[in-house]
């Protein structure tokens, strides 16, 4: 194995660059080095400038998603090893504004995450004295999936819709919305359907499926918001049926 | 702050097959409403009575006509099967606590389509 690989970074610092730059480091290629470890080499021996977003380093907080190789990944999560001889194109995550070299704007995903009210809604909250809202296993295995989302946005920056449709809510947005709806602990189905129905929500989506294929969770946010396709039909014609009755 | 966004390639959707696969989908619907207008077009011959019918089906016979009703067969095509693909996401059936597995739902979406197709070629043929 050789002993070095090629970063290919993308560059761009505002007052330098009118657009970003692609820039050369060379790195050690170790066995369990991330390339995200990579960049972490560049920043402490080679160039301190670098600038780009981490925390846990272990595909939990969702903090370093970035295009590696044209394909959205976690970089803590993406081995350098995978990728020899090399080069490693680094770039920042698509479809976000960039503020600087591999950190993107997520203001646009920060303000569509409350709309859709990702918590657990009760008409009347049971006092705590009473103890604990109780789910059988069964209930807690209808949602699961969806609750292992970690808010990394490798799907926003996967899907052509977003990239075409900005005011779309978006797959993480929509998929953390049916967490909670089908939590039998949560009451807020309808609070959450003004804007999930709305054509900014679900029916911008036209099922390209490439959300599901990048998520690093397993969480399906295509098949989220089919579900919600078909949960949404079928109120509305319960609507026009039967207009009076709630819920 | 001056943020940098990444302008849209003219041929991005030729970059994977899934988004070329997403816009010849996006397209097909323009062919299912061709497939309607096509079908009022056939009714409103019936109606006429049995020289305008003559006509209709002159008219359908014709090379561009022929052309055009195989490229729209085949957009269709692709748009009930991608559609039928998706449906075992969108559906989720339990039977007796457990849930039906996906090529279950997807046969059962083929199978309801043999049936429709055979009704109804039933109907023209008989
Ligand atoms: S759905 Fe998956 S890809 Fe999207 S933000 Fe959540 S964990 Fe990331
Ligand atoms: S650093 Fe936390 S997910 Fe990669």
């Amino acid at each position: 194995m050789a002993d070095e690989i090629t970063l290919e970074v993308a560059r761009y610092r505002p007052e330098l660059e009118s657009e970003p730059v692609m820039e050369s480091f060379q790195v050690p290629l170790r066995e369990h080095w991330a390339v995200l470890d990579g960049l972490t080499y560049v920043k402490d021996q080679l160039d301190g400038t670098l600038s780009f977003r981490w925390s846990c380093r272990m595909g939990i907080c969702g903090s370093c998603g970035m295009t590696v190789n044209g394909e959205p990944q976690l970089s803590c999560a993406t081995f350098l090893t995978d990728y020899a001889p090399g080069p490693v194109r680094v770039e920042p995550l698509r479809n976000f504004p960039v503020i600087r070299d591999l950190v993107i704007d997520i203001d646009d995903f920060m303000t569509k995450l409350p709309e859709v009210k990702p918590w657990i809604i009760r008409d009347v909250h049971s006092p705590v004295e009473e103890g604990e809202y109780l789910q059988t296993p069964q209930e807690l295995d209808e949602y699961q999936q969806f609750s292992m989302c970690i808010n990394c946005m490798l799907c926003y920056s996967a899907c052509p819709v977003y990239s075409l449709e900005p005011d779309f809510i978006g797959p993480a947005a929509i998929a953390l919305a049916q967490r909670y709806n089908l939590d039998s602990r949560d009451e807020g189905a309808e609070e959450r359907r003004a804007v999930l129905s709305s054509p900014e929500g679900i029916w911008a989506c036209t099922f390209v499926g490439e959300c599901s294929a990048a998520c690093p969770k397993g969480v399906d946010p295509a098949g989220a918001i089919q579900r919600y396709k078909l949960t949404a039909a079928t109120r509305s014609i319960k609507d026009l049926l039967m207009p009076r009755s709630r819920r | 702050m001056s943020t940098y966004q990444r302008p849209l390639a003219l041929f991005w959707w030729l970059e994977r097959r899934s988004y070329l696969l997403f816009v010849l989908r996006e397209l097909s619907a323009v062919f299912v409403a061709w497939f309607v207008v096509y079908l009022l077009l056939l009714v409103n011959a019936v109606s006429d009575g049995a020289a305008s019918y003559q006509e209709f089906l002159d008219w359908s016979g014709r090379r561009w006509v022929v052309a055009v009703n195989v490229l729209a067969m085949l957009f269709v095509l692709l748009h009930a099967i991608t559609w039928f693909g998706l449906a075992p996401r969108a559906m989720v059936i339990r039977v007796r606590g457990r849930r039906l597995p996906p090529v279950q739902v997807v046969a059962a979406h083929y199978l309801a389509w043999l049936v429709l197709s055979a009704v109804v070629a039933w109907l023209v043929l008989r």
